[in-house]
């Protein structure tokens, strides 16, 4: 081939480029839930209702060899997350050794026990991206989602982080309580310019399925929530990359739920065990592997909990046939497993599954009981700290 | 947006190439990862904010000297426009 023609091939079809690998089946991200411990409570919080205590958690070394191990095996990304990752006392190590094994390292963080110092050790150690979370655009509603009081520390990192070079990412996990702020969120977006903001729509899972009727928003929220950020979007262009995560409760058609089981994702819980997904552990008669007896890749290739739901052998009716099933591999394990009580039926979300009556009769009650003229009294399940 | 001639393009925050050793060679960026290969790698390793839009051109000319220039100039600036849409590169 002559290059000429390598130039264009290469850059001819510049979309077809600028993609995420996806052809092989290797894991991409490998998801680092370093403890459960963490200094909020948040009502949706998505770990799993029964949480790891601290001594079980993973000792420094186990995890300085399953990062090894990952990179090895063509991970690229880490995440590192918890629970709050903050809150183990070697974490300044564990970026070190990360980054050190060749991967991006990304901390998924309240910002809560941090100062100026640990913020500049873990940039100095490594760290890519740092990405905030925010539970409201006020001290007043943050408190009431993760009874905690966190927003003014917040606030503060935000400012710290401006004198660093490291990817920022702001996200914002949006609800029924605080979709209302959403323009006063996007004032600190616009004033501290992250690379990256996230709206994450709760997901619901543990503690979100328990506060699901205090949580899920009604469609004319949901409107008004997607043309705010389609002019945010325009706005913020070349400054900002606006995500949006929908309530997949209100979507035609499932999420591509970890971008497919067993496709891309790996995640190692505070004890070891190895999952498909964060809330794998709710389907029953799944076998978890952990990192403290095998290796990873042997988990990924071989383990029983991720050949179970990988490829299309055991989709059901209507995905089984389905065109999009290359797209969104039947949406989410476990949400047909809660919802539709079948970890192997088609995700009650799409409008094809013979179970969506059960969604639509959910949004059903939320759009008939709750106007935007109404206050309505906070009742939380908080999660507790472990 | 697309880039002045006399921009240096220099990769975003959070934005870097994995390590020489690691094939294939890959852009990574917060949740993301963009594979890098002939000329997309090259464009990449010149956005260091030193290099003007015209001398990373100049230098594609050079090395791809059987196709057309102005052809690689406009590609060059149409790839730049999508990294600085997708916050992968600053100028």
């Amino acid at each position: 081939m002559i290059l000429s023609d390598i130039w264009n091939s290469c850059i001819k079809n510049v979309p077809s480029i600028f993609r995420a690998v996806t052809t092989t089946l290797t894991p991409l991200a490998l998801v680092a839930e370093l403890t459960h411990r963490c200094p909020l409570h948040c009502a949706y919080c998505s770990n799993p209702l029964e949480l790891a205590k601290r001594e079980q958690e993973l000792p420094t070394q186990t995890w300085v060899r399953v990062f090894a191990e990952a990179a090895k095996n063509g991970v690229l990304q880490v995440d590192f997350t918890g629970g709050e990752p903050l809150a183990r006392t070697d974490i300044v190590e564990l970026v070190h050794a990360a980054r050190q094994a060749g991967l991006y390292v990304s901390l998924i963080t309240s910002g809560l026990p941090l100062d100026e110092g640990k913020l500049a050790a873990l940039i100095g150690a490594g760290l890519d991206h740092f990405q905030l979370s925010l539970q409201g655009a006020t001290e007043q509603t943050a408190r009431e989602i993760s009874n905690t009081t966190s927003h003014p520390q917040k606030l503060r990192v935000l400012q710290w982080l401006k004198k660093h070079r490291v990817g920022v990412t702001l996200n914002f996990v949006i609800h029924r309580q605080n979709i209302q702020e959403l323009d006063d969120m996007l004032a600190i977006v616009e004033e501290h310019q992250p690379g990256c903001v996230e709206f994450a729509s709760v997901q619901y899972y543990g503690w979100g399925l328990a506060n699901r009727d205090a949580l899920l928003p009604t469609r004319a929220q949901l409107d008004s929530c997607v043309q705010t950020l389609k002019e945010a979007e325009e706005r913020l262009k070349g400054k900002t990359r606006v995500v949006f995560v929908v309530p997949d409760y209100y979507a035609k058609y499932p999420k591509p739920c970890v971008g497919g089981w067993g496709r891309k994702l790996m995640l190692v819980t505070p004890d070891g065990h190895v999952l498909p997904c964060h809330a794998a552990n709710v389907i029953p008669g799944l076998h978890f592997d952990s990192v403290k007896e095998k290796s990873l890749q042997d988990i990924w290739e071989n383990s029983e909990s991720f050949r179970k739901f990988r490829g299309e052998d055991w989709m059901q009716a209507p995905c089984k046939s389905c065109d999009r099933r290359h797209l969104d591999f039947g949406g989410c394990r476990c949400q047909a497993l809660l919802l539709a009580g079948d970890a192997a039926a088609t995700d009650p979300v799409c409008s094809l599954a013979p179970t969506r009556p059960k969604v639509d009769a959910i949004l059903m009650a939320v759009n008939s009981s709750h106007r935007p003229d109404q206050s309505e009294p906070l009742q939380f399940f908080y999660r507790p700290n472990p | 947006m697309k880039p002045e001639m006399t921009a240096t393009p220099r990769l975003a925050a959070g934005v870097r190439l994995n390590e020489k050793s690691q094939q294939p060679r890959m852009l990574l960026m917060p949740e993301r990862a963009l594979r890098l290969n002939g000329p997309s790698l090259e464009i990449v390793q010149l956005c260091d904010g030193k290099h003007t839009v015209q001398q990373i051109a100049e230098k594609l000319h050079a090395v791809y000297a059987k196709a057309e220039p102005q052809r690689i100039t406009d590609d060059l600036v149409g790839y730049l426009e999508l990294l600085h849409k997708e916050r992968a590169v600053d100028f």
